[in-house]
C-alpha cells in the first residue's frame, strides 16, 4: 500500500482547501448576524476572504457581492504596502473606505486582521461590509465630488493590540449620522476577522501546518489551472460589444472588446463614456470585479473564487472613462454603471459561446428612502431596499422574475422595512407583459408603490436605470419592459437624484423585465398558454406577440 | 397514563425503509421493512403484524403507538399536496415568488426555483391592510373574500392558506376571513398564518402558512385512515404523533398543524440520543444519525437537544442552501447534509473526488446491491475495504456484489486512482466523514460550543461504520453505538415528551418594556399551549418553559435568552439584559458598548415528562453467526487483521481492541485501531481512544 499516500495527501490538501473556505464563510455570517446595517444583514452586501502575505486571496466566503468580494482582492495588496507584516502586532485591525483602494463608494469599508502564529504574521483574514452611513449628502447619485459624499478615512490602525483608537473612532463618529451604528459594524467586523484567525490556528494545529504557505499555492496553482484550461476550451478571437444605460444627465456607454487568447482573457472598455459629473463614476476595482465576475459565471462558475482563478482574467480601462474614474469625481452610485459590465461581458461573449449565455437583464433598482424634516421636527430616518426586476432569458430556460443580478444582493422583507420606518408598501408584485418575449422568455420585473405611514412628505434617492434603455433579447426575442418611475398623482420623478414624493402622494415604480431569447412564435403553446394563465402575460400580448390565438 | 403504559409501539416511516420498535416492560423487539410510498398506512400495518407477531401480543395489549413520517415532507418535496388556494393581502400576490430576490448561486447563470407551491392563478390579493403596529389601514373588504371562496369552491380547490401582513401583530383580519371562507365552502381545510407561524417576515410566513394547508388534506385523511383502522384491529389506545421539535402531539393537532411533522424521523433521533446522554451522564454529546441518503448532526448539552424555528425544505437537487423552502416551525436545531449510505462518488473537472449530495437511495441503491445501481457509493466503498461481509449484510437476507462493485470503482474513479480500488475506497470513506466533520464544526461554531470534549452517540445504519473515523477527525476520545441504533428515531419516539410550543413576535426596546402588556400575552400563549399539550398528557404535569429572542437595536438576529415562568416585573430588566449580554459575548467574543438592547420574539413551551426509559431490555435478535471469525480490512495503514464480533453474543464489561467489526443486523460497528469496545452494563457498546491525546487521523 505505499502508493496509498500521494492521492490521500492530495485529498488532505483538498479538504483543507474546503475548511479555509467555510472559516471565511464563517466569518460572514459572524457579520450577518451582528452588523447593524440592513443592508449587510438582510442583503448580505458583504465580503469576506483569507489572504497569504503576498496579498494574494486564498479563500473568500461563498456569501457576498462580486462588487465586494472581487474589490477586497485587489485591496489587500495595498494595505501590506502600507503596512508590512513587520510591523503588525496582535489585536491590530486596519480597515479603510477609501473609493479608490477598496470598493469603489465611502460606505463600504474594508478591513484587515492579521493572524499570528509563534510571533509572525502567517495570513490576514479581510472583509468588507456597506454601513449605514458615512455622513456627507448619503447615498445618493448627486454629488459633484467625493468630499461631498461622506468622510473618507485612510488605511490605519482602527484597533491597535486589541483597543480601538478612539480618536479615530470619534472622527468617524462625528462625521455620520447614525454613529452608534456604524461604530457598531466597525466592531463587528473587527471580531469576525480575530474569530477567522482564531478558527484558522485550530485547523493549523489539527493539521501540523506551519503556515498556509504550501496549500497557499496549492489552491492558487489549482485554480488558476483550471481556468486556463476552461479558457483553452473556449473560441480564440477578439469580440465587440456595446451597452447603453440611462445614466444621470445624458447616455453612458459602455464599450467592451474582449479577446480570447491561449490562457488568457483580456476585456478593454476603451471608447466608453468620459466620466460623469454626477456620483454615478467607477473606480478600477470595481470595474475589474464586476468585469471579471460576469466572466467567471459564464466561464468556470464551479471554480472557487481566489487569487488563481481571477488572475487569467486581465481588465484594462482608460483614465479618461467612466469605467476608472479618479480621485477626486463623485462614486456613491457606482453600482448603477458598474452593473452593466456583466452583460457587456455576457454580450462579447453571446458571439463565442451562444448556448451559454443568457440574454440582457434589468439592472438593480437600490431606492433609499429618507425623512423629510425640513421643520426640524420628528426624527430623522433613512432605509435602502434592493429591489430586481428580470434577468435575461437563458439559452434553454425563462429568465428568472424579480431576482437578483448580478449583485447577488437579497431584498428587506416588507414587514421589516415598515417595522423600522414609518412607510408603507401598498404594492409590491410581478408586473405582467415585462419580460421580453421570445421562445425562451426575458423573468419579469416588479410594480412597487410606496407611501408614507401617515400620508407626510418623504424622499427617495433614486438610482434607476433602464428607463430609457431596456434590456435587449437576443436571437429574435424581444427586450424587455422598460423601467418606470412616478408619483400616483401622476407627476413625473427623474431615474436618478433626491427627490420628494409630496404630502398625501405616492412613489410608483415599475421595475424593468429581462430580454427574450429566440422567436417568440417559437415558443412552446404550452408555455404561452401556461403564462396567460399564470397571468405572467396577457392574452392581448399573447396574441400580439407570441401569435397565440385569442 | 400517570403511569407509564406497559406494552407501547413506535413507528417511524422513513425514504426508504420503516423501522418498528416494540418494548415490553422487559423486552424490546425491533423491524425494518421497505417503506411502502403508494400506501403507507398499509406499511403501518404490515410492519405492525410482523412486530406483534414477534412479541407474540394482540391490539389489545398495546397501550400507546407513537408515529413518525416523512409523508408531509415527501408531499412536499414530491408536491403531490392538495390543490390550495392563497388569500393575501391586496397588492402583495406574489411574494411566495419573489422570495427574498436572492439567488442560492452568485456564479450560476443556470439556477432555478421550484415553482411556487400556490399558482399565480390561485392567490388571490384581499382588499385588507394592518400597519406594523397592529393597527387596520383598511377594513377587511368581507364582500370580495365571500366572492373568493365561492370562486374556490368552483374550482375544486381543496386547501385554503389566508396570510395577510403584519397579522402576527392583529389577526383579526384573518381570523374573520376564515370564518368567512367556512360559511361559503363548508368542509374545506383553512389555514391562517396568524396561527400556523405568527412571526414577522412575509415570505416565510406565507410560505409556511401555504405548506401546511397544502399537506393538510392529505395529512389528515391518512391520520383518519390510520386511526380508523388501528380502532377496527382492535387497538384501544392513545395514538400520538411526533412533531419536529421532538414532541409528541394528538391526532388532532396535527391534523391542524402538519407542516410541524416535517422532520419527525431526525427529531426521534434526536431524542433517543438525549436520552442515551442523560442515562450515561454525557453532559456533552454530539449525536449522529447516518443512514441512506443523509447524515444528522446534532449537539445535546445536559440531555438537552437545541431548539430552532427554522428549517429549510425541498432544496433543489444539487442540495444547496438556500434553495429550497425556508420554514418557520419548532425543530430540533440539527444539521442534516447529503451523506449516507447512498451517496454517490465522483471526480469533477478539477481532479477532486467529491461524495453526494446526490444519493442512489433505495433504487437504483449502491452498485453491490446489484439493482440496477452503477455509479460508486459510501455503500460501496464499505464493502471494498472489507467492513462490509458480502454474504452477511442486513443480516444475510441482501446478497452483496463484489465483482460488479469493483468494475464500477474501476471505470469512474480512474482519473485519480487508476486501478487502485482500495486507495479509491478509502478515499470516498475520507471525503463522506470529511463532509459530516465539516458539518460539524460549522454547526458547531454557529452554536459557540466546543466538540472534542463530546461523547458521539452514533446511531441509524450507516453511523456505526464511521464513527470511530469521524471521532478522530474532531478529535473526540468517546463513543458510544447505543442498543438499537439501527432504528433509533423509532426508539427516541418512545422516549419523546409531549409537548408544544407557541411562538410570537413582539418587539419591544428593553429598557422600555410594558410588563403589564407582555403578562397579558404570555399568559394568553401559555393557555394556546396547554390547550393544545393537555389532550395528550392524560393527567400527567406539565412544566412550562419561556424563552425570548434579544439583539442590539439595529441588528437583525437574535440570540436566545430564558425568561422566568411567572408574571414579569420591572426588577426582572436588569437581570435579562445581563443574561443578554453574557450569551452574546459567548457567542461573538465582544459585546458593543453603548447599544440598546431589544425583543423581538416570544416563546413559551409546555412539556409533559419524557417517558420515563426501563432498565436495561434484553434485545431479540436471531441469526447470530459462528464467533471467533476474522477478516482482513483495508485501512489507512494497510490491510489488518479484524476480529469479528456479533453483537448478541458480547459479554458485559470484556473489551475489544480495533480493528475489529461488531455486527448486528442493522448496522456493523468499526471499531478501529486506538479504540477499544466494551459492552456496557446498560446494553451500550462505548469505543474508548487507547491513547486520549493522539488523534491520529488529521
Amino acid at each position: 500500500m505505499a502508493n496509498l499516500a500521494p492521492a490521500l495527501g492530495v485529498l488532505r490538501q483538498q479538504i483543507a482547501w474546503t475548511r479555509l473556505i467555510s472559516i471565511c464563510e464563517e466569518q460572514a455570517r459572524t457579520l450577518i448576524r451582528t452588523s447593524f446595517s440592513a443592508t449587510v444583514r438582510e442583503a448580505e452586501d458583504l465580503s469576506a476572504g483569507i489572504f497569504d502575505l503576498q496579498g494574494r486571496m486564498v479563500a473568500q466566503a461563498v456569501t457576498g457581492t462580486p462588487g465586494h468580494v472581487n474589490s477586497m482582492a485587489n485591496a489587500v495588496p495595498a494595505f501590506l504596502a502600507m503596512y508590512p507584516p513587520e510591523t503588525m502586532q496582535p489585536g491590530d485591525c486596519l480597515v479603510t473606505n477609501d473609493p479608490w483602494i477598496t470598493s469603489g463608494h465611502l460606505h463600504d469599508y474594508t478591513s484587515v486582521t492579521p493572524v499570528f502564529r509563534n510571533g509572525r504574521v502567517i495570513a490576514l483574514f479581510s472583509s468588507t461590509i456597506h454601513v449605514v452611513d458615512v455622513g456627507g449628502i448619503g447615498l445618493s447619485a448627486d454629488g459633484k465630488q467625493v468630499f461631498e459624499e461622506g468622510v473618507r478615512i485612510p488605511i490605519l490602525r482602527l484597533f491597535r493590540g486589541g483597543v480601538i483608537n478612539d480618536d479615530v473612532a470619534r472622527i468617524i463618529g462625528e462625521n455620520c449620522r447614525t454613529p452608534l451604528e456604524t461604530l457598531g459594524d466597525l466592531y463587528s467586523m473587527a471580531a469576525a476577522g480575530e474569530d477567522g484567525a482564531r478558527r484558522l490556528l485550530t485547523m493549523l494545529d489539527e493539521l501540523s501546518l506551519p503556515d498556509i504557505d504550501e496549500l497557499s499555492r496549492y489552491i492558487i496553482d489549482t485554480s488558476l489551472n483550471a481556468v486556463k484550461a476552461r479558457i483553452a476550451g473556449l473560441p480564440h478571437g477578439a469580440w465587440d460589444y456595446v451597452l447603453t444605460s440611462d445614466g444621470y444627465d445624458e447616455p453612458i456607454v459602455a464599450r467592451g472588446r474582449l479577446t480570447v487568447a491561449e490562457d488568457e482573457i483580456h476585456l478593454d472598455l476603451a471608447g466608453s463614456s468620459r466620466p460623469s459629473g454626477f456620483g454615478i463614476n467607477v473606480v478600477m476595482n470595481y470595474t475589474i470585479a464586476y468585469a471579471s465576475y460576469g466572466l467567471r459565471c459564464a466561464v468556470a462558475p464551479d471554480i472557487p473564487n481566489n487569487f488563481g482563478s481571477l488572475s487569467p482574467m486581465r481588465i484594462t480601462a482608460p483614465s479618461d472613462t467612466i469605467f476608472n474614474a479618479l480621485s477626486p469625481a463623485p462614486v456613491a452610485a457606482r453600482h448603477v454603471v458598474g452593473h452593466m459590465l456583466p452583460d457587456l461581458v455576457l454580450g462579447c461573449l453571446r458571439q463565442a459561446i451562444p448556448d451559454r449565455v443568457p440574454a440582457e437583464s434589468h439592472l438593480m433598482w437600490n431606492p433609499q428612502y429618507r425623512s423629510v424634516t425640513a421643520n426640524g421636527s420628528g426624527r430623522d430616518w433613512q432605509i435602502y431596499t434592493f429591489n430586481n426586476g428580470g434577468t435575461g432569458a437563458r439559452p434553454d430556460k425563462d429568465g428568472l422574475s424579480a431576482t437578483t443580478f448580478p449583485a447577488g444582493v437579497k431584498n428587506i422583507p416588507v414587514e421589516v422595512v415598515e417595522t423600522i420606518v414609518p412607510l408603507v408598501m401598498w404594492k409590491k408584485e410581478l408586473r405582467p407583459d415585462s419580460g421580453g418575449a421570445g421562445r425562451f422568455r426575458g423573468g419579469l420585473g416588479q410594480s412597487i408603490e410606496v407611501g408614507h405611514r401617515h400620508e407626510e412628505a418623504f424622499a427617495v434617492s433614486a438610482m434607476f436605470d433602464r428607463i430609457v434603455h431596456p434590456a435587449r433579447g437576443v436571437m429574435g426575442g424581444r427586450a424587455g419592459a422598460a423601467g418606470e418611475v412616478r408619483l400616483r398623482s401622476g407627476g413625473a420623478m427623474r431615474s436618478k437624484g433626491v427627490q420628494v414624493i409630496p404630502r398625501g402622494d405616492r412613489l410608483r415604480m415599475e421595475l424593468p423585465g429581462g430580454g427574450g431569447l429566440g422567436d417568440p412564435h417559437k415558443r412552446s403553446r404550452e408555455s404561452v398558454r401556461r403564462d396567460v394563465q399564470l397571468g405572467y402575460v396577457s392574452s392581448e400580448e399573447a396574441a400580439a406577440l407570441y401569435g397565440a390565438a385569442p | 397514563m400517570k403511569t407509564i403504559p406497559a406494552t407501547r409501539i413506535g413507528i417511524d416511516i422513513g425514504g426508504t425503509f420503516t423501522d418498528a420498535v416494540l418494548e415490553t416492560a422487559t423486552r424490546r423487539f425491533t423491524a425494518k421493512v421497505l417503506t411502502n410510498a403508494a400506501h403507507p398506512e398499509q406499511g403501518v400495518f404490515d410492519i405492525l403484524k410482523v412486530i406483534m407477531a414477534q412479541a407474540g401480543c394482540v391490539p389489545a395489549d398495546i397501550a400507546l403507538v407513537v408515529h413518525g413520517t416523512t409523508l408531509a415532507t415527501n408531499a412536499l418535496i414530491e408536491r403531490k399536496g392538495a390543490k390550495t388556494a392563497f388569500l393575501t393581502t391586496s397588492g402583495h400576490r406574489d411574494v411566495l415568488e419573489i422570495r427574498d430576490e436572492g439567488r442560492f448561486d452568485l456564479y450560476d447563470l443556470d439556477i432555478e426555483y421550484s415553482a411556487a407551491l400556490v399558482p399565480r392563478d390561485l392567490r388571490f390579493g384581499i382588499r385588507e391592510r394592518m400597519a406594523a403596529n397592529g393597527e387596520v389601514l383598511i377594513p377587511l373588504d368581507e364582500a370580495q373574500v365571500r366572492e373568493v371562496a365561492r370562486a374556490c369552491r368552483g374550482l375544486g380547490v381543496e386547501a385554503i392558506a389566508i396570510g395577510f401582513l403584519h397579522s402576527y401583530a392583529n389577526e383579526a383580519n384573518e381570523v374573520r376571513a376564515r370564518a368567512i371562507v367556512e360559511e361559503e365552502f363548508p368542509g374545506v381545510e383553512v389555514s391562517i398564518s396568524a396561527q400556523v407561524s405568527p412571526e414577522i417576515r412575509e415570505y416565510e410566513r406565507f410560505l409556511t402558512t401555504c405548506a401546511n394547508a397544502y399537506i393538510q388534506p392529505k395529512m389528515s385523511s391518512y391520520l383518519s385512515r390510520l386511526e380508523t383502522r388501528l380502532h377496527a384491529d382492535g387497538f384501544r389506545c392513545p395514538i400520538l404523533l411526533v412533531l419536529s421539535s421532538g414532541a409528541l402531539t394528538t391526532v388532532e393537532t396535527s391534523r391542524r398543524f402538519p407542516v410541524r411533522l416535517v422532520e419527525s424521523g431526525p427529531a426521534g433521533g434526536a431524542v433517543y440520543a438525549a436520552h442515551i446522554a442523560a442515562e450515561s451522564g454525557s453532559r456533552e454529546v454530539l449525536a449522529f444519525d447516518m443512514g441512506g441518503t443523509t447524515a444528522k448532526i446534532c449537539l445535546i448539552d445536559d440531555a438537552r437537544p437545541e431548539r430552532s424555528h427554522n428549517f429549510e425544505v425541498a432544496r433543489n437537487q444539487r442540495h444547496v442552501a438556500g434553495s429550497g423552502w425556508p420554514i418557520k416551525i419548532p425543530v430540533i436545531d440539527l444539521v442534516e447534509i447529503g451523506a449516507g449510505g447512498g451517496s454517490i462518488a465522483s471526480i469533477n473537472d478539477m481532479g477532486h473526488l467529491s461524495v453526494g449530495p446526490h444519493s442512489a437511495g433505495s433504487s437504483p441503491g449502491p452498485v453491490c446491491y446489484a439493482r440496477g445501481g452503477m455509479r460508486p457509493t459510501v455503500t460501496d466503498a464499505n464493502l471494498v475495504t472489507e467492513l462490509l461481509d458480502a454474504d452477511y449484510f442486513a443480516g444475510g437476507t441482501v446478497k452483496l456484489d463484489r465483482a460488479a462493485t469493483l468494475d464500477a470503482f474501476r471505470r469512474d474513479l480512474k482519473p485519480i486512482f487508476g486501478d487502485d480500488v482500495h486507495t479509491a475506497a478509502l478515499g470516498i470513506r475520507e471525503i463522506v466523514v470529511e463532509n459530516m466533520a465539516q458539518a460539524a464544526r460549522i454547526h458547531a461554531i454557529e452554536k459557540g460550543k466546543s466538540i472534542t470534549s463530546r461523547t458521539l452517540v452514533a446511531f441509524g445504519g450507516g453511523a456505526p461504520l464511521h464513527a470511530c473515523h469521524l471521532a478522530n477527525k474532531l478529535g473526540i476520545d468517546r463513543i458510544i453505538v447505543p442498543s438499537g441504533a439501527s432504528v433509533g428515531s423509532a426508539i427516541g419516539f418512545l422516549l419523546a415528551p409531549v409537548a408544544y410550543e407557541v411562538l410570537r413576535s413582539g418587539r419591544y426596546a428593553l429598557d422600555d418594556l410594558p410588563v403589564g402588556q407582555v403578562n397579558t400575552m404570555l399568559a394568553s400563549m401559555s393557555a394556546a399551549a396547554r390547550a393544545v399539550v393537555e389532550p395528550a398528557l392524560y393527567g400527567a404535569q406539565a412544566t412550562e418553559t419561556r424563552q425570548i429572542f434579544m439583539r442590539y437595536v439595529g441588528q437583525g438576529y437574535e440570540i436566545p435568552v430564558p425568561l422566568p415562568v411567572r408574571p414579569l416585573t420591572p426588577a426582572d430588566i436588569p437581570v435579562i439584559e445581563k443574561s443578554f449580554v453574557a450569551e452574546y459575548e459567548r457567542l461573538f467574543s465582544r459585546t458593543v458598548p453603548m447599544a440598546r438592547i431589544e425583543i423581538l420574539t416570544w416563546s413559551v413551551l409546555i412539556s409533559g415528562a419524557g417517558q420515563a426509559r426501563r432498565e436495561l431490555l434484553e434485545v431479540v435478535e436471531t441469526a447470530p453467526m459462528a464467533p471467533g471469525q476474522t477478516r482482513m480490512v483495508i485501512t489507512e495503514s494497510g490491510p489488518l487483521s479484524a476480529q469479528i464480533h456479533h453483537r448478541v453474543n458480547l459479554d458485559a464489561g470484556s473489551a475489544i481492541t480495533g480493528p475489529a467489526l461488531i455486527v448486528e443486523e442493522g448496522t456493523t460497528l468499526f471499531v478501529a485501531g486506538g479504540f477499544t469496545a466494551v459492552l456496557t452494563a446498560s446494553g451500550h457498546i462505548e469505543c474508548n481512544r487507547i491513547d486520549s491525546k493522539a488523534a491520529t487521523h488529521g
